[in-house]
């Protein structure tokens, strides 16, 4: 099970609430118990970051996201491909993954503003 | 020639000064801030011809994508992405450049066309009323100003232009040939007078600036403007006659105390801009 957290900067690492303007994605495998960074290829793009961030989640065949929440676009791609969409406060990831399997997050069933992390 | 006037901060009276100097220089109106095209409101024209706006958007067939992902990795706007087996497509990201349509093994795409705003050209005080309308949710402006300007006989125009410098007031620039900031003595007003005459600059235009709103408290732009060099083209007071008829939607230039006011600006811009 690979869970990819949308994260800000340095470590340790804590989660951005945002979502294709995020820094990196922390991705951990739950079996292997190995982590790995993934750069946000959105962060820099003028318009479409979410479908970019979005796109890049699905090439990387993770099964779970954990953000803050889902513009749109992003919410109308992730919501077609099957991986589970949770939201958390911004908390450090290894946290966000006791929580996970502990059963503590909260779906995403609903997209949030357009815009919103600019 | 066109003139183009801007602003950089809103609200100071750009579609106030372009359509009182469009009536006393006699000259064609043209509204590009297409957002909210507004100077219709005064000048209310008549006999209005419309065109549609067209830009491109990809259409893929189904029976020939093999889902292989290429256009949605092409594409420079992120407007295609890839999901399981199924292409989404989030046309108001695309800007049409057809990059898809190349990249595509299947040749599976072809470029469609759709509407997404109007040129409309009218007539008011026998001078031609130009505007562009972009659609309620079409978040992209530049393809409906672009087809206003370019679309412009080889006469004088004076052109009302967006707020700010983004994109769209970089457009309507491109078009001009020469540009009239107009300004307010506020701080904010000042601040982006600055950035629309860096912007001009970049142009390499004549300019000329006008302070609207004036209440004896504008040195500080007009010491700026010595400064720079640009020339003043006038000022516009703050007076009640002046607040009143607008907010009438009257055409100033038609009121009798207020009409000097405009000619004197229409004289300077001759003298500021090689106007023929």
């Amino acid at each position: 099970m690979k869970i990819a957290i949308s994260i800000t900067g340095e470590k340790p690492y804590v989660l951005d609430p945002r979502f294709g303007r995020c820094q990196s994605f922390w991705i951990y495998d739950t079996e292997t118990e190995k982590e790995e960074l993934l750069a946000n290829p959105g962060l820099n793009a003028q318009g479409g970051a979410g479908i970019k961030s979005a796109q890049e989640m699905i090439d990387a065949k993770v099964d779970v996201i954990v953000t803050g929440h889902l513009g749109p676009n992003a919410f109308k791609i992730l919501d077609k491909s099957g991986i589970e969409l949770l939201e958390s406060e911004p908390l450090e990831t290894m946290q966000i993954v006791e929580n996970y399997k502990a059963n503590k997050c909260v779906k995403i069933t609903t997209n949030g503003p357009a815009h919103h992390g600019m | 020639m066109n003139i183009a006037i801007l602003s950089g901060k809103g609200g100071t009276g750009k579609t106030t000064v372009s359509v009182n100097l469009s009536l006393a220089l006699k000259t064609d109106y043209v509204d590009v801030d297409v957002e909210a095209p507004d100077g219709y409101l005064f000048l209310n024209p008549t006999n209005v011809k419309r065109t549609p706006v067209e830009v491109l958007y990809p259409m893929v067939d189904d029976n020939l994508c093999i889902n292989c992902g290429a256009c949605a990795k092409a594409c420079e706007f992120n407007a295609l992405a890839l999901v399981k087996d199924d292409l989404m497509l989030f046309q108001k990201l695309c800007h049409g450049c057809g990059t898809c349509e190349i990249v595509c093994p299947q040749n599976a795409i072809k470029m469609a066309i759709r509407e997404m705003g109007i040129v409309e050209k009218g007539e008011a005080f026998s001078q031609n009323v130009y505007r562009g309308l972009l659609d309620i949710s079409e978040p992209m402006a530049v393809p409906v100003i672009a087809k206003v300007l370019k679309d412009l006989p080889d006469s004088n125009h004076i052109v009302d232009c967006p707020p700010g410098t983004s994109c769209n007031v970089v457009k309507s620039l491109s078009f001009a040939n020469g540009a009239i900031l107009v300004t307010e003595p506020t701080a904010f007003g000042f601040h982006d007078l600055k950035m629309a005459v860096e912007l001009v600059k970049q142009f390499k235009l004549p300019m000329g600036v006008v302070i609207n709103k004036e209440d004896n408290n504008s040195k500080f732009i007009e010491e700026y403007l010595e400064e720079e060099n640009i020339p003043l083209i006038g000022k516009i007071p703050y007076t009640m006659d002046i607040a009143k008829a607008y907010s009438k939607g009257k055409i100033l230039y038609h009121e009798d105390k207020i009409k000097p006011i405009f000619d004197a600006l229409a004289d300077k811009v001759k003298e500021v801009f090689p106007w023929k």
